[in-house]
């Protein structure tokens, strides 16, 4: 019989134990000695400097660490894929014994390519990008298997219908036939994965490939990743920022910061015990699921109120027949003086469109918008214009929130410009809020890409302060930013909220950080709310199917508490 | 994150500096014409008709004094110095280059802005562009000057119309996919009138690709100006353009075909320049259709 997949990672982690690493026969990939260099430019020497890795046959390796810390550089460079500008220095890379790299320099790219799909599969974090978008799905499977096998068309065929069930992919037959825009996220990742595993590979590299999706789809993806490694026994190599994820999928951990190792060990031990200040740092900067005790409000009349509003996009075809489509239906929303309301949702709830319509950057078909006492649903917009002060936003992606053509000062005054501030107070301002996002005041002169992306983040915030709202929107304000850099900003907003009384309406998809942030949370699902109430209820006794799918999907709620993954981590926790 | 500014990048581009040394020879040339061995490039004097290149003797201009001229590149078939009215003739070809760039830029983005920013604004604009568009450049050119006569402005303005519709398009693509930008939802956000955020925040951004059409559209431009003269609807045949002086040429190609080729050696060079210029502020400015990327 066979043995179950759990048992399998189970039996396999204790025989790891017991062996120990040096006597392990069936090492998949071997690098020794690494070093990337960065263009002369860069801030640092190296993209990754001197590093060693080891896995063997049917473990996860995980390697965590912020951006800019090489650890995607080391799939590239494993792949033979390295981006234009890297050069490697030095390293042997080793795959299943055979050399891929000696002493800095590749075998020839034919025997790479010969290796690649075959041997090492890769699954990237945008599928919409690894896919071809002009060809379908099924085309370019068989492209990998004319490749690499001598099978004829029907025989290929078969194969990948059976990957696509293999991956539970529904409707396999239709899934051939479509192209990749047909599909969504989760099945796109879904064909990548089928694409890297058809030919059994004896490695894995998954790259972030959880990143771009639900959590729901999250979870479903590592199960699969995890499972077929288990029937394959192929070794993988899993890159993530995510402790969570770490903790659901990863038998050993590498923590890479800035090019270097940081530390090296088993899941259990790094994720529980870490060595070095740099994990532990990591680690506590990983917000928790439970809900901070509930604070004392002010409360007094709401600053930001929508009532019932909706959001229908028609779309008429060349014969005027009109298509509706309802992004957002009957959602209502009070935000407080002092107070932090989360939205939360996977993507396509109708979160942002909310948010949008709450500060009229999108106009809504239906309900009421009170900004303060005045209702603002349907005011043209240059009678909004002087009452946009009241609501502010702040942006997800840093690096598109800030003008790249203007120097932040000139954005950062421009707000209270508009307001009717003369140019001397708000230029004074602006310097003054640089003290509070604790940048020099000399970086007003500096654009935007001299900064780092928590950073810009921290001056996107302080130009939607510098025109003194009553509320911020905040849409997905961290979600493209490190865990580390992610509490900063949050000490930041909190600290602002205190100070100011500012009311946040905090949308996310992260449903730790909208533990730790929000008062109060809203879940959105499909255009709708279907449950809210204080923070502390709705994780604690979730009352709505969907809310408690969405809490259970959450990668690993707790790190620090009870062991709750699903493959290997635990099983080895269970086992210690 | 590349610390180099564009400047010194442009500066390093060989494309750019190879086509901006030629530019820049061609510039030189034209504006030091009067220094350079020429004359006035509508004198005629009967006594020099189709001279070869390298003769010379005493010529009459048509104040009537006598110079000591040498015809470098031999003289037309009514006795004017082709060599002087090639260097004049630097001048209306880079002229219309750059004239007609910038009005076909300035009109396009004005309009392409509008269409992409102002969805009202678009259906109209858009079908009148598509219209305009369906009409072969060159006939739309010659519409024109002969509605409006050949003057210089006018013969820029003749070519400039026919390229608004490519600009307008470029600049409503990149305004619709800036209009959704977050930084731009900020600025509306910071009740920022619209006029100053298309001013501000959408143009800068969209500069370098429009740049970079601009010198396509000089290089078209002096092409089309050529075309014009050499079918006798461009400027008036005194005028020396390169077109005048291939179209005078013609007719004795076979006797004499300096006249036709002299002018051809300085146009080529010059649209080829432009084009380079083009290609490599792209490749600077504009990374993502660079091939070098």
């Amino acid at each position: 019989m066979k043995p179950h997949p759990q048992q399998r990672a189970l039996g396999e982690v204790l025989a790891g134990a017991a062996a120990g690493p040096a006597a392990a026969p069936s090492t998949v990939l071997e690098v020794r000695g690494l070093q990337v260099a960065l263009p002369a430019d860069a801030d640092r020497p190296h993209a990754i400097a001197q590093l060693d890795v080891r896995i063997e046959a049917g473990r996860t390796l995980c390697i965590v660490g912020e951006s800019g810390s090489g650890k995607s550089v080391l799939a590239t460079t494993v792949m033979g894929l390295l981006a234009k500008g890297l050069a490697i220095t030095s390293g042997d890379i080793a795959l299943g014994g055979e050399p891929l790299l000696q002493a800095g320099r590749y075998v020839p790219e034919s025997r790479l390519r010969a290796l690649r799909g075959r041997v090492m599969g890769m699954v990237f974090q945008e599928p919409m990008t690894a896919l071809n978008p002009v060809l379908a799905c099924g085309e370019q499977i068989d492209e990998l298997l004319r490749t690499h096998t001598a099978e004829g068309a029907a025989e290929r065929k078969r194969r990948i219908l059976q990957v696509f069930e293999r991956v539970r992919l529904p409707d396999p037959e239709r899934i051939f036939a479509s192209y990749p825009h047909q599909l969504s996220g989760g099945q796109r990742q879904r064909i990548v994965i089928a694409m890297a595993i058809i030919l059994k590979p004896r490695l894995l590299i998954c790259d972030e490939p959880t990143t771009a999706l639900d959590v729901t789809t999250q979870a479903e993806i590592l199960q699969l990743i995890a499972e077929l490694q288990a029937e394959q026994g192929s070794a993988v190599l899993f890159i993530t920022h995510d402790m969570g994820v770490v903790a659901e999928i990863a038998d050993e951990v590498m923590v890479m910061h800035r090019g270097t190792l940081v530390e090296h060990g088993p899941c259990e031990q790094v994720l529980r015990h870490p060595r070095e200040d740099y994990t532990r740092m990591l680690l506590a900067a990983v917000p928790g699921m439970t809900p901070p005790p509930a604070r004392e409000l002010p409360g007094g009349k709401p600053l930001l109120q929508g009532q019932g509003v909706g959001k229908t996009y028609t779309r008429r075809d060349w014969l005027g027949r009109a298509r509706h489509n309802t992004a957002l239906q009957d959602a209502s929303v009070a935000v407080h003086r002092g107070e932090t309301v989360g939205v939360v949702g996977e993507s396509g709830s109708g979160k942002s469109t909310f948010a949008r319509c709450m500060i009229r950057l999108i106009d809504p078909t239906e309900g009421r918008i009170a900004w303060g006492e005045r209702e603002v649903q349907s005011l043209p917009e240059s009678r909004l214009r002087p009452l946009r002060s009241r609501v502010q936003v702040v942006f997800q992606d840093p690096n598109r929130s800030l003008n790249p053509r203007r120097t932040v000062g000139s954005s950062m005054i421009e707000g209270a410009m508009n307001f009717g501030m003369d140019r001397r107070h708000a230029q004074r301002t602006a310097e003054e809020l640089m003290d509070r996002i604790q940048l020099p005041r000399t970086a007003l002169q500096r654009y935007p890409h001299q900064f780092s992306g928590g950073q810009r983040q921290r001056l996107a915030i302080a130009r939607a302060i510098a025109c003194q709202p009553q509320v911020l929107v905040a849409d997905e304000a961290v979600s493209a930013l490190d865990v580390s850099v992610q509490a900063q900003i949050l000490d930041l907003l909190r600290e602002l909220q205190r100070d100011l009384g500012l009311g946040i309406l905090f949308i996310t998809h992260d449903l730790r950080v909208a533990a730790q942030l929000c008062d109060r949370v809203i879940v959105m699902s499909q255009g709708r709310i279907v449950e809210e109430g204080a923070t502390a209820a709705v994780f604690g006794a979730p009352a709505h199917d969907y809310t408690r799918r969405l809490l259970a999907a959450a990668p690993r709620a707790e790190l620090a508490g009870a062991a709750i993954g699903r493959t290997a981590c635990a099983a080895a926790a269970a086992a210690i | 994150m590349n610390p180099t500014t564009p400047w010194t990048r442009l500066l390093r581009h060989g494309a750019v500096r190879g086509g901006a040394i030629v530019l820049a020879t061609l510039a030189l040339l034209g504006l030091l014409a009067p220094w350079l061995g020429t004359i006035d490039p509508a004198a005629m004097d009967a006594s020099f008709i189709n001279v070869a290149a390298g003769a010379s003797g005493a010529v009459t201009l048509p104040d009537g004094a006598q110079v000591q001229h040498t015809f470098w590149m031999g003289s037309d078939s009514v006795g004017r110095d082709i060599w002087s009215r090639v260097l004049y003739g630097t001048r209306i070809s880079l002229m219309v280059g750059g004239f007609t760039a910038a009005l076909a830029v300035a009109l396009g983005c004005t309009l392409g802005m509008l269409a992409g920013y102002f969805r009202a604004a678009d259906a109209v604009l858009m079908r009148v562009m598509d219209g305009l568009m369906a009409i072969p450049a060159v006939l739309l050119a010659i519409t024109l000057v002969a509605m409006l006569g050949a003057t210089l402005p006018t013969v820029i303005l003749a070519i400039a119309v026919p390229e608004v519709p490519r600009v307008t398009r470029l600049v409503r693509a990149l305004v619709i996919g800036l209009r959704d930008e977050p930084f731009v939802e900020a600025a509306r956000a910071l009740a920022t009138p619209d006029a100053t955020i298309l001013w501000r925040d959408i143009l800068p951004n969209a500069l370098a690709p429009l740049i970079v059409q601009g010198t396509f559209i000089a290089a078209s431009a002096v092409l089309t100006e050529a075309i014009l003269s050499f079918l006798g609807l461009g400027l008036p045949s005194d005028v020396p353009t390169w077109g005048n002086i291939m179209a005078e040429g013609r007719v004795l190609f076979s006797q004499a075909p300096g006249n036709v080729l002299w002018p051809a050696l300085f146009l080529v060079p010059t649209v080829l320049a432009i084009n380079l210029l083009g290609d490599g502020l792209r490749d600077v400015l504009d990374p993502k259709f660079s091939r070098r990327a």
